[in-house]
């Protein structure tokens, strides 16, 4: 075939987004004008997604380092020590622009591309979690986008044999026009064989495996028609389809291959393709590669060097060997229907030289790309809509009258109700490792042939986070750690992904710094700190930004599954109490969004130094195996954590309850949300010994009644207050989501 | 007793049967590849679930073609015990050791979720210490089980319905049949009973921790008929 | 040559996706719909030269994996007769 050289000029590289002084710079890093290739090169790899060029600077911030952080960010996934020679790897991952255009293969190929991250580093991938965050329930695609995203992430991971077993599943009008699909993989692995992107040894082979190449992905703005008047095929970028059976095949051959001493470096082909995945590891290593497009499987024809750089198929795999081991390399990937190629080799000229039928199509040296890779310091200002918000006067708003109706009307609201409709279309107890699923505070898998076992929860309230992203973000981290410690789980570190607006608002870029200057705070605060994560910017549509959206996931440990603590009631004649303020605040509360279309006030501020005692605090009591049920209080308040609490797998346990209101409104002692508060059952006779435990720390604790019966009861200040059959409630729970579908 | 556990490629349960098979019921366990021809002598064959060949054509269809099965076939044809899960399931329907089919679910979606399983018939090799309703997960989308009126019939009265999803107390309702399967059915026999093909998954109901140990009753009943008939 | 072999589930049994196909064209409006029937259809290449009778080939593939004769009915097709190269 005979192809043109393209003649690239600076208006050309500002169709690819690389700006005046980024043209500047790729002509003092090469000495010359990129080709053609190089420039898509530079685009892919300076974009926001490769090179995080305006949060870098912040990033830097956050704590990454502890005794146990094996590997923190930077690596294709983080990995934690759990002890006894195991460790385990995460990271969570956004993919919220295709999943917005096509729900189904955009959702399930951002769980492709998060599984392929941890079994990269020679992880088992042993559990998923996703965060999903849609329009509201009236908006035309929400109902679309719900059933494609929930069916894509399911298919996926059911397919390839990896339990779901956790997340959250948000509306509100923020995600009309830019729906969040956040996924989570954690994999097991020896801590001795931690597997990283790097290529080194000069003279080692490059390997290529997986799908084969196509012209999936690839940015479709910089394609020229003349540029390609040769060819007939259509030249749009195509939805990228994920193949979870060849992705299984490709799990099951890299951890075989891993468990033989041949592999010397691996990593993922992601965003970006193998332009990203060659040069970031020959960064690493701080060595060369060479490569021969040639040799790289093509699922079209017609493909030209540029396509196959920045293809971004699904399902494929970039490794360096050592030298020798092909055959033993071959014969595992035939055993697995797939074919491996040789496709370049390690050097030591510290330059990425591709080349394509003989001829040389991109030379770059590798340090440029990454130290010359711009880096902003973008604008910031505090909205003015940030002090408005914070001035909420309720003494006009009626307090609660009838509470059993207004209890039914929330308990079945969208953002209350059960999310079994999503999670029941998830493979929840493949591996046979599951011990929390979905509707626990955490998701918990057992490690088998230990007693271990792996809490993991996802967590982030972008209301919050709108109202004040400092405190949203400092809460939200907290909670997840709170979340882990009531099932009696200790927490080790986060993982994080970013969704914002766009960066180049000055008030986005101040929600971000605000964001991470909150997550900073609670992460040194729990000593959980941050080993993987991702940036999402530009979630923005015709000039509307979503909510700031940090989502965090925290990762602990139990070195006992047997004492492990359940969040719902148990038996009937338990006693119900609560750790700390029996009341909370009616600012940004759910209530208030949800029932009343109120999002204004100041949020609650989190006392960590409080909240790390409350933590180390349920871990003593699951150690000492004292509590039936621990509930985390937040969303909804007091009153939701109970009516949750009454509701078992199959069946459920009332309660009776008689309290104070303490001088506060109803709706305040209700659904008032705080943070550092518990509810917890146990048997009578151990009261006055958890009491007492919680008091020598310095906390509240209040007895409010007990389980047992079909109704929920409550007296309040010696008078009947709320009398509802939990039948009802848990009728108008289960059945919430059917308000999406009556369409 | 000796079992063996058949991989095809994309199996996803492989791990979950050997666990089961070895740790749990410590019975000597050998896997054999899809590839293969030997089954290496079992009491019993484990067909696992979870998606072979991703489900493609239709579950099952591929991993009914590969050479193993044929040994399958033969060891079936011999009287020997046969245990298929989910997508094992398919594939006995597919190789014409089981009648009938596994369709789409009634609801389009895959299912993930607890059970309840009557044991039908307590005379099988399967069933006959089978003393409670069984607690057991499934996850499939194709779990809707369909046959023929007459192969229906025959089925009932050869009394070679194994299972069948009922309420949490034991009574059939529509409401407890997830998958719209044909009058509930959950599992079915071959003519000589000793292969059992099962939509839910005895191997993920097999330690208190993960929510219910009954699926190990099923085995129980196995090797308290291979030992006593 | 190329070939097309369809593959349709029996009348005698249930298609949930055909039925959910039906009841949603008629919420679209068309009120006419009586019944939707789901079906697949496979294309193939192959080189005839030495099969004397093509279409009963392709019979065979149907047999042996396309179509699982217990719920699904197959018809065969010959599309080209040169081969498309």
């Amino acid at each position: 075939m005979n192809r043109e050289k393209i003649n690239t000029t600076a208006e050309m590289a500002s169709e690819h987004g690389i700006n005046r002084e980024e043209w500047e710079t790729i002509l003092k890093i090469l000495g010359r004008k990129p080709t053609y290739e190089e420039l898509g090169i530079f685009s892919a790899m300076w974009s926001e997604h490769c090179s995080y060029k305006s949060s870098k600077i912040h990033l830097g911030k956050l704590p990454t380092k502890a005794e146990w952080v094996l590997v923190g960010p930077g690596e294709n996934a983080g990995v934690v020590d759990i002890g006894d020679g195991l460790a385990v790897a995460f990271k969570m991952e956004s993919h919220n622009h295709p999943s917005f255009i096509e729900p189904y293969q955009g959702a399930a190929t951002g769980v492709g591309g998060i599984l392929r991250d941890v079994f990269t580093m020679g992880a088992r991938p042993v559990a998923n979690l996703n965060g999903l965050f849609f329009g509201e329930k009236d908006y035309e695609r929400t109902t679309y986008l719900v059933k494609g995203v929930v069916k894509g992430v399911g298919d996926y991971g059911n397919c390839i044999g990896v339990p779901n077993i956790g997340g959250q599943v948000t509306f509100h009008k923020c995600y009309n026009g830019n729906i969040l699909v956040n996924a989570f993989t954690l994999g097991i692995l020896k801590s001795d064989r931690i597997f990283k992107g790097k290529a080194e040894g000069v003279g080692n082979p490059v390997w290529y495996v997986g799908s084969k190449t196509g012209r999936d992905g690839i940015h479709g703005a910089t394609m020229a028609s003349a540029e390609f008047s040769d060819e007939t095929e259509q030249k749009k970028p195509t939805v990228q389809v994920g193949d979870p059976f060849t992705e299984k095949l490709l799990l099951e051959a890299c951890l075989e291959i891993m468990e033989k001493d041949v592999i010397v470096g691996i990593q993922d082909m992601g965003a970006a393709g193998l332009t990203s995945s060659s040069l970031e590891m020959a960064d690493r290593a701080m060595s060369g590669i060479k490569i021969d497009l040639s040799k790289i499987p093509l699922r079209q024809k017609g493909m030209v060097p540029y396509d196959i750089l920045l293809s971004e198929s699904q399902e494929r795999m970039l490794f360096v060997a050592k030298k020798g081991c092909e055959d033993e390399i071959l014969k595992i990937f035939k055993k697995w229907n797939l074919d491996a190629v040789q496709i370049g080799e390690v050097t030591d000229t510290k330059r990425a030289e591709f080349y394509f039928e003989g001829e040389k199509v991109a030379d770059i040296p590798i340090d440029g790309i990454g130290e010359n890779a711009p880096k902003y310091s973008r604008l910031s200002k505090k909205p003015s809509r940030y002090d408005e918000n914070r001035a909420l006067d309720i003494s006009h708003i009626d307090d609660l009258k009838n509470p059993d109706k207004v209890l039914l009307d929330f308990i079945g609201s969208l953002n209350l109700c059960s999310r079994k409709w999503v999670y029941k279309q998830y493979d929840q107890s493949v591996r046979t490792n599951t011990v929390f699923t979905s509707g626990s505070d955490c998701g918990v898998v057992r490690i088998k042939g230990t007693k271990k076992a792996i809490g993991m929860t996802f967590d982030i309230n972008p209301r919050f986070c709108y109202l004040d992203p400092k405190e949203g973000t400092k809460l939200a981290v907290a909670e997840s750690a709170l979340n882990l410690a009531v099932c009696g789980i200790k927490p080790l570190a986060i993982t994080d992904c970013l969704n914002f607006g766009n960066p180049e608002k000055e008030d986005v870029m101040w929600e971000f710094a605000q964001c991470i200057e909150g997550m900073k705070e609670s992460c040194e605060a729990f000593e959980t700190p941050v080993v993987s994560g991702n940036v999402s910017f530009y979630n923005e549509t015709d000039g509307v930004g979503i909510f700031p959206t940090p989502s965090i996931a925290m990762v602990g440990i139990a070195e006992d599954y047997e004492k492990l603590v359940k969040n719902k009631f148990q038996d009937d004649g338990d006693e119900v109490l609560v750790i700390g303020e029996l009341s909370g605040n009616l600012d940004g509360s759910l209530y208030f969004s949800e029932m009343m279309g109120i999002e204004k006030g100041k949020i609650k501020e989190v006392n960590l130094p409080l909240h790390k005692k409350l933590i180390s605090l349920l871990l003593e009591l699951s150690q000492k195996k004292l509590l039936k049920s621990a509930h985390d209080i937040s969303d909804g308040g007091l009153i939701v954590a109970i009516v949750e609490s009454c509701f078992g797998e199959t069946s459920s346990i009332g309660v009776s309850l008689d309290f104070n209101s303490e001088g506060k409104r109803n709706d305040e002692l209700f659904f008032g949300e705080a943070p550092s508060r518990v509810l917890i059952s146990l048997k009578k006779e151990n009261r006055k010994i958890v009491e007492n435990l919680i008091l020598e720390k310095g906390m509240k604790v209040t007895s409010i009644g007990t389980t047992g019966g079909d109704r929920l009861r409550v007296k309040l200040n010696g008078e009947n207050f709320v009398d509802v059959e939990i039948r009802r409630l848990r009728e108008r729970w289960e059945n919430g989501f059917d308000s999406l579908f009556e369409k | 007793m000796r079992a063996t556990v058949v991989e095809f490629l994309g199996s996803n349960c492989d791990h979950d049967m050997i666990y089961f098979s070895k740790e749990v019921l410590k019975f000597k366990t050998e896997v054999v590849w899809y590839s293969e021809r030997d089954l290496k002598n079992p009491d019993v064959v484990f067909l696992p679930g979870g998606f072979s060949y991703g489900d493609y054509l239709r579950p099952g269809a591929m991993a009914s073609r590969t050479p193993i099965m044929e040994s399958v076939i033969d060891f079936a044809k011999k009287g020997g015990f046969i245990l298929g899960v989910c997508n094992g399931f398919q594939i006995l329907c597919e190789s014409e050791l089981l009648p009938g089919a596994l369709l789409r679910n009634k609801s389009l979606t895959f299912i993930c979720d607890y059970v309840y399983l009557k044991a039908e018939n307590c005379d099988s090799p399967y069933t006959k210490k089978i003393n409670k309703i069984l607690k057991i997960p499934i996850a499939h989308g194709d779990g809707n089980y369909f046959c023929k009126k007459e192969t229906l019939k025959e089925l009932k009265d050869e009394g070679r319905i194994a299972f069948k999803y009922v309420s949490p107390e034991g009574n059939i309702d529509e409401k407890w049949n997830f998958n719209g399967s044909l009058e509930s059915t959950a599992g079915i026999l071959s003519k000589n009973k000793r292969v059992l093909g099962m939509m839910p998954h005895p191997e993920r109901a097999c330690e208190k921790i993960l929510g219910s140990d009954d699926g190990k009753l099923i085995i129980e009943s196995l090797i308290s008929f291979a030992e006593n008939g | 040559m190329k070939g097309r072999i369809y593959v349709f589930l029996k009348e005698e049994v249930l298609d949930p996706q055909g039925k959910a196909i039906e009841g949603a064209l008629s919420s679209l409006g068309f009120k006419e719909v009586k019944k939707v029937r789901a079906c697949k259809y496979f294309d193939i290449e192959f080189d005839d030269k030495d099969l004397s009778n093509p279409e009963k080939r392709l019979e065979e593939y149907a047999k042996k994996l396309l179509a699982n004769e217990v719920i699904e009915n197959f018809k065969v097709e010959i599309l080209t007769k040169q081969d498309s190269k």
